[in-house]
């Protein structure tokens, strides 16, 4: 992502839009910069900020003019008044920013939008997770921190010792070289993003052990991780295993994803 | 983590919140999906939602031609249709109710629809729960939010994450959250335009203007 100079008016009403608090104003120059390393390619900015095309000269005068008069104007908090900003071409392996922070860009593993899987969602029509078994998602970066590359490769190396098996249709775990050790590609480890999701599945007994790891491992990492557990309801809509096992362990869900199982196979030829 | 498990706060606090999404299977039931999607859409607009998404953009959403006359005038109402009328690929169409009661309704609909699509709700899990049960079905599976590992105190007050995290994907920033919140205690802003102005920069629709209104009135 870029800001054209030659539009932007330094109104400063992108700086607090930025969820990785990568735009301020550069009073050398009067204009609003963008951290080129801070920024994840969310597309906030220029995606989310409404625009007036207004000419930046006339712009420029009038706001020199209000300011010398200390005359105060409270225009839209969300309006980018020049359409100042560009969004760049980007190349490997810069583009994995846009591709984990963007959501409306899909993940050609998953061919889901964003950065997510279809994890459960679809869990009546895929049975990825049964009943008796958790899935995980263990998401780092958000909300509104940001994660690097390694150190999502320091989370998965230490799930993989304690013996998991990595989700095979996930983004993370598609640009691991060694799956068993949880190694992620070498080219990618400083890229930063909005956040990322790991996901994988164990047996009920198991629980315990990788909520350990997790928190553990999140203690030595200066970002946040959120953590979702699902699982596969009985025949009479009870989770008899998952929630008992999570109250015993005294940890707190106040919020959840009920897939309500209305889904049925309807494609000519399925997979 | 779905981006609506995100969402901060206690049980009580997700009483005015009900999202119910539908998202068709890849290779299961992904043929023919976007008229299906259309017509989930369609039966959530029935029933007053505060806000819909198609997972390009939602109810509210951001303008590249604006006048000048938008600082004084600017329409803050939800546009439904469009929602429904652009969707135009398989992905994830959802809809945000502001009461039990509506979602409830809705989701009758949708099952007497019989469109074929997983339909998931995310709420608190008794709200989830006994929507379902009211409904007369029985629950699938189901994903429990642990919330966050945040040892380094990485994370903004309680207030600013109830309102930044009802756009899972993290596009509400904080300090948008924090300047909204700031200019409705000044004076600078109706909380009902505070929090339009934050679910414009959701792009699957799935932010509750309504709850954020509430926890913006709350101060």
């Amino acid at each position: 992502m870029r800001i054209d100079p030659s539009k932007c008016v330094a109104c400063a009403n992108c700086v607090p839009i930025c969820p990785m608090n990568a735009i301020v104003i550069d009073t050398a120059i009067n204009r609003a910069v963008i951290d080129y390393d801070a920024c994840v390619e969310c597309g906030t900015c220029y995606r989310g900020m409404s625009q007036e095309q207004l000419n930046p000269t006339i712009v420029r005068t009038i706001r020199a003019l209000a300011k010398a008069l200390r005359l105060r104007f409270e225009p839209e908090p969300d309006v980018c008044p020049t359409s100042a900003f560009v969004m760049e071409d980007l190349t490997w392996p810069r583009i994995v920013r846009r591709v984990f922070s963007d959501p409306l860009v899909e993940h050609e593993s998953t061919g889901i939008h964003g950065r997510g899987t279809e994890e459960v969602k679809t869990n009546d029509l895929t049975g990825r997770v049964d009943v008796g078994e958790v899935g995980y998602v263990i998401e780092m970066g958000r909300p509104g921190v940001g994660v690097r590359f390694h150190q999502i490769q320091t989370m998965t190396e230490a799930l993989a010792a304690i013996g998991v098996r990595f989700e095979d249709k996930n983004p993370i775990t598609n640009l691991m070289t060694d799956r068993i050790n949880g190694t992620l590609r070498s080219e990618i480890l400083n890229e930063k993003i909005l956040s990322a999701i790991i996901e994988l599945k164990t047996s009920a007994q198991e629980v315990r052990g990788v909520l350990h790891t997790v928190a553990s491992t999140a203690r030595q990492l200066d970002t946040v991780v959120a953590v979702g557990v699902a699982t596969r309801c009985s025949e009479d809509g009870e989770d008899l295993v998952l929630a008992p096992l999570l109250k015993g362990i005294e940890v707190r869900f106040d919020r959840a994803k009920t897939n309500v199982g209305l889904g049925r196979i309807t494609n000519m030829a399925h997979d | 983590m779905t981006n609506t498990l995100h969402r901060y706060g206690d049980a009580e606090s997700f009483d005015d919140d009900y999202v119910i999404f539908a998202i068709p299977c890849k290779g299961k039931n992904d043929e023919g999906a976007v008229e299906k999607l259309k017509e989930f859409l369609r039966i959530c607009a029935k029933h007053s939602p505060v806000n819909m998404g198609n997972s390009d953009f939602g109810s509210y959403r951001s303008a590249d031609s604006l006048g000048p006359r938008i600082h004084w005038r600017r329409n803050a109402e939800p546009d439904h249709s469009a929602v429904i009328e652009s969707v135009h690929r398989t992905a994830t169409a959802a809809a945000v109710f502001d009461s039990n009661a509506k979602a409830e309704v809705c989701l009758r609909e949708l099952i007497a629809a019989d469109l074929g699509l997983s339909v998931n709700v995310s709420a608190s899990v008794d709200g989830a729960k006994e929507l379902v049960a009211s409904c007369g079905i029985t629950r699938h599976s189901v994903e429990y939010s642990l919330g966050f590992n945040d040892p380094h105190d990485l994370l903004p007050d309680r207030k600013v994450l109830e309102l930044s995290t009802m756009c899972g994907h993290g596009m509400v920033s904080a300090n948008l959250a924090k300047k909204m919140l700031d200019m409705v205690r000044e004076g600078r802003r109706t909380p009902h335009d505070a929090a339009v102005t934050m679910a414009r920069f959701c792009p699957c629709g799935v932010y509750n203007p309504a709850r954020a209104k509430r926890l913006l009135e709350k101060g």
